[in-house]
């Protein structure tokens, strides 16, 4: 199944040391999830908005995408390329943005949009992907990530999580749904749409429906425990904050840790053991069927 | 007055006799029909599929001269000692408590007369089980009846056991008129009630879990021991998968077919795939992790003849496990009993209420008037000789097939007699090319 | 035979897992302090002899699995399935405990000073366990024998299906699982009582405790109790 951590830092310092921090929590969840692993990060939030792409084949022609967007926008896009992922800023156009390269660059999968996000995703050892994808170099206020051991979907970057199709949001989820696909057809109805058959990118879908139609994160997060089945436990990142939720099962592990300076979540203490000041943590186990987020002040 | 001319009178396909007399038993007595046994009704099976066979193009061995191996090894991917069985078949596990002792010393005496292995059930080892089998591998279910590091040392593999194919998701059943003294005291129970089981694990649920459970029991038995994952057959690729991430080393599917001492009648019958559905997707599973001959794969349910070891062998698996056809060799449903089955309202063949413990051959019951009626070391013998014509009828098709062993039938020695078989097993109709869906 | 000398150090910084596990498996006795577990599983797991073991830190899933007569401290918390079909000897955690904790113990003693999550007992087949705070829903969960004391609260569903295990709680119980119902308290069970919370080392009246345990009504299957399955 699956390994999920999340940290969010309470101090600036930390700042600088946020991917590599994840990267040391991501590396220890490697044998829950040998087959991919993904993350998302929050870094300093930008004037213009950002889409995280991933190219299929390897061998998308980025400069032309680029092109393409920026005469379809009638703005100027800016690209950053990163091993098999792209980065583009697209302004204030990212729903526009994110909906013409779904229809015209098929070989282009969005992985997510928004002004602080990035999410990054790559099929093998969660290591080798973090590596590649210069998770430690990162910095940032708060990263959620996963490493993947995949149940009943396709092994491929696409069914990877962190999931997102919401901007500023994603999640992550360790479990498995039981009514996945009557709720994909019901959000499709509402006007979702999906890119994989993955229980998990059901489950960002439903969230992204409930934040479209007003609900904040914990609001949407109260109406996924109604309406989900199966075992699950979520990490829920957002622009300013994330969010942990477990079913009232609660088979799923996750144990969260305090100081003053983070908050950790992870499936396993181990994960959390290497975090600094981790002698010094509250650490406890979330209970089930309650929303648990932080946020940080505007 | 003329009488009217009628029809004659017809029976209704939908509400067939078996399907009335199960509505009015449910109405009279307001609880579902539990019985033993596995799937009785007509499912796609091995019997659908056929060997080449030699031709010009393929030249047979000759019997008896021409040496046909029929040698395994089990579990060689982490264990420090790995099994070596001296042919792909064993007996599955099948619990003290749903079977006499009697029947399971019998289960050991064949057994390791053949060089194989027998396997405990869901209540513990006995004294008398580890005595009788030379190879013993030893379930950890989630009932965890009996479950002890003692015997998790001195057995000779581990048995993980997810689910099997009579009820993929349930849990085992004992009802009180076999929980005696004894089973009541290794089950940790009170004696004569009916026990409740349950259907997940207590301590881990999920493949990510469960390899660290796995990690822990080869902790608790220096990493000697192989360590096999069962499941029933249900979604027996990702399954396969699944158990090879979370560290098996081997792992058993058990289709449909699989008996069960006791469960709800509709669970076995609806809920679970035909064996011949499962055995190709698993394998292909081993395939595409590259894993094929680094973890086995062992097959049941419904396995009879040594065409169906033969064929399962065929299709991918390394071994097989048989457990309702042991208990018929030893004398389950012989016809010699058929005044006593009458008077259980049954008859030889169709006796399935094993979990009344009143087996009148002493096989699936408590009592010891009738458990004293098996004879463990006939028994034993009766085993022993099935399994070794089961052995001599896998290499009579494997030799027919060209094979110097049996681990080197594959699939493209089959064709299938029908589309549902071609489609399930992957291989073609007969006479063509055509494999449905490919 | 290896005779070790008071307080051997295995550092799991140094030597791994198997080493460490290894040293206290095959000790015939001693004491012997665990530094940096860091969450690591299956830590002094499958250990027979009275040695004692001490572990300076938090520990991962099954910490003392199937223990033995040895008797094991984490000085931190503890993961999912602690003591997991403990035998006999003792394990007692400073910390938490995550869910689990004792699943399907057969003997022995768990003590979890702090709170124990989900399904505290479950599965119990003889164990004995003293929780010096709460325990999460489910705890209990078909709980054939043994004890349980709880001097915190219980969540919900508390001994659903339970057999002859015998629960005591001395706070709030949130609700009742199937067949469990609260039962008299005599003498014998305070007694019972007292000396369960001796040997754990915890301080509390056995007079504030009320006591649970099984209505029997599910022994035998009866149409009438279908909604309790």
């Amino acid at each position: 199944m699956c390994g999920i951590v999340g940290l969010f830092l309470k101090t600036a310092e930390l700042e600088p040391d946020l991917g590599r921090l994840t990267a040391l929590m991501l590396h220890e969840m490697a044998s829950r999830g040998p087959d991919s692993a993904g993350f998302a990060v929050y870094g300093p939030v930008r004037d213009v908005e950002r889409i995280s792409a991933l190219s299929r084949s390897g061998t998308t022609d980025w400069a032309a995408v680029e092109r393409g967007l920026a005469a379809a926008l009638g703005t100027g896009v800016g690209i950053e390329v990163l091993s098999d992922h792209a980065f583009l800023s697209v302004g204030e156009a990212g729903a526009e943005a994110r909906r013409w390269i779904i229809e015209n660059a098929p070989d282009v999968c969005v992985l997510g949009v928004g002004r602080a996000i990035e999410i990054c995703k790559g099929v093998g050892d969660p290591d080798a992907v973090a590596g590649r994808l210069r998770l430690a170099d990162r910095a940032g206020s708060h990263a959620i990530a996963h490493t993947r051991m995949a149940t009943e979907s396709a092994v491929t970057t696409e069914g990877s999580h962190p999931f997102s199709t919401g901007a500023d949001t994603c999640l992550v989820h360790n479990g498995s749904l039981s009514n996945h696909n009557r709720l994909r057809q019901s959000l499709r109805r509402q006007g979702e749409s999906f890119q994989t058959e993955n229980d998990s990118e059901v489950a960002a879908g439903y969230l992204a429906w409930r934040m479209r139609e007003g609900d904040g994160v914990d609001v949407a997060l109260e109406g996924a425990l109604r309406d989900f089945d199966g075992f699950f436990t979520l990490a829920v990142g957002s622009r300013d904050g994330f969010a942990v939720l477990r079913d009232p099962i609660a088979c799923k592990p996750a144990v969260i840790a305090e100081t003053d300076d983070w908050v950790a979540m992870a499936s396993e203490f181990r994960a959390i053991a290497g975090l600094p000041g981790v002698a010094h943590a509250t650490i406890w186990e979330p209970a089930p069927a309650r929303v648990y987020s932080w946020r940080r002040a505007a | 007055m003329t009488e009217p001319v009628r029809t004659i009178p017809r029976h209704s396909a939908t509400f067939d006799e078996h399907t009335l007399s199960e509505i009015r038993r449910a109405a009279a007595t307001g609880v579902y029909d539990i019985r033993g046994g596995g799937a009785k009704r007509r499912v796609p099976c091995f019997d659908d599929l056929v060997f080449l066979g030699a031709s010009i193009s393929r030249y047979p061995l000759e019997g008896y001269r021409e040496a046909c191996g029929t040698d395994v090894v089990l579990g060689d991917r982490y264990a420090s000692k790995p099994l070596h069985l001296k042919i792909p078949i064993t007996v599955a596990g099948m619990s003290f408590g749903s079977l006499s002792a009697q029947a399971k010393e019998a289960l050991g005496r064949g057994a390791s007369a053949m060089g194989t292995s027998t396997t405990t059930g869901d209540g513990g080892m006995t004294d008398e089980e580890r005595r009788h089998s030379a190879t013993l591998v030893y379930q950890v279910l989630p009932s965890r009846y009996g479950l002890n590091p003692v015997d998790l040392r001195r057995a000779d593999a581990i048995e993980v056991v997810v689910g099997q194919g009579a009820k993929p998701g349930g849990g085992g059943m004992l009802m009180g008129q076999k929980i005696n003294a004894r089973v009541a005291a290794m089950r940790t129970l009170p004696e004569g009630i009916d026990q409740r089981s349950a259907c997940r694990h207590p301590d881990w649920t999920g493949p990510d879990d469960l390899e660290i459970k796995l990690q822990e029991l080869r902790e608790i038995t220096a990493w000697e021991k192989p360590i096999f994952v069962k499941v029933g057959a249900a979604r027996p690729y990702f399954d396969t998968a699944l158990a090879v991430k979370a560290g098996a080393d081997v792992v058993v599917v058990d289709g449909m077919q699989g008996g069960t001492a006791a469960t709800q009648h509709v669970f076995i019958e609806h809920v679970g795939i035909p064996t011949l559905a499962a055995v190709r997707e698993a394998a292909r599973a081993l395939e595409e992790l590259g894993m094929r001959g680094k973890v086995q794969l062992i097959v049941s349910g419904g396995i009879r003849s040594g065409a169906d070891v033969a064929k399962a062998l065929a299709l991918g698996a390394d071994a097989v496990s048989i457990g309702t056809a042991a208990l018929v060799a030893i004398g389950d449903n012989d016809p010699v009993w058929e005044a006593e089955y009458n008077a259980l309202g049954t008859t030889a063949g169709a006796y399935d209420d094993w979990h009344e413990g009143r087996d009148p051959a002493g096989i699936t019951t408590q009592d010891p008037v009738l458990a004293a009626r098996l004879d463990p070391v006939m028994a034993g013998r009766r085993l022993r000789n099935y399994l070794s014509v089961l052995t001599m009828e896998v290499q009579t098709l494997a030799r027919a097939n060209g094979k110097s062993h049996v681990r080197n039938l594959e699939p493209e020695d089959l064709a299938a007699l029908t589309v549902e078989a071609a489609a399930m097993a992957g291989v073609p109709l007969a006479g063509t090319s055509w494999v449905p869906g490919r | 035979m290896t005779v070790l000398l008071a307080n051997t150090v295995l550092d799991l910084g140094v030597l791994d897992r198997r080493a460490v596990n290894s040293a206290l498996q095959t000790a015939e006795q001693g004491s012997f302090r665990m530094l940096n577990p860091g969450g690591g599983h299956a830590l002094a797991c499958g250990l027979r002899t009275p040695v004692e073991v001490t572990i300076d830190g938090h520990v991962g899933y099954y910490c003392g699995g199937m223990n033995e007569h040895a008797t094991v401290t984490v000085q931190g918390t503890a993961g999912t399935g602690v003591a997991e079909n403990m035998m006999s000897g003792e394990v007692r955690v400073r910390g938490d405990a995550s869910q689990s904790a004792g699943a399907s113990g057969h003997g022995g003693l768990l003590v979890i000073e702090g709170d124990a999550a989900a399904r505290c007992g479950v599965s119990m087949k003889g164990i004995d366990i003293v929780v010096g705070g709460s325990v999460g829903h489910m705890s209990a969960f078909m709980a054939q024998a043994g004890r349980m004391v709880v001097l915190g609260d219980a969540g919900a569903d508390l001994g659903d299906s339970i057999y002859e295990a015998r629960l005591y709680i001395r706070g709030a119980v949130a609700s009742l699982g199937a067949d469990c119902v609260e039962k008299p308290v005599g003498d014998t069970h305070l007694a019972e009582l007292a000396d369960l919370l001796a040997r754990a080392g915890l301080h509390a009246d056995p007079a504030e405790f009320r006591r649970y345990g099984s209505a029997r009504q599910l022994y035998h299957f009866n149409v009438d109790n279908v909604g309790a399955y």
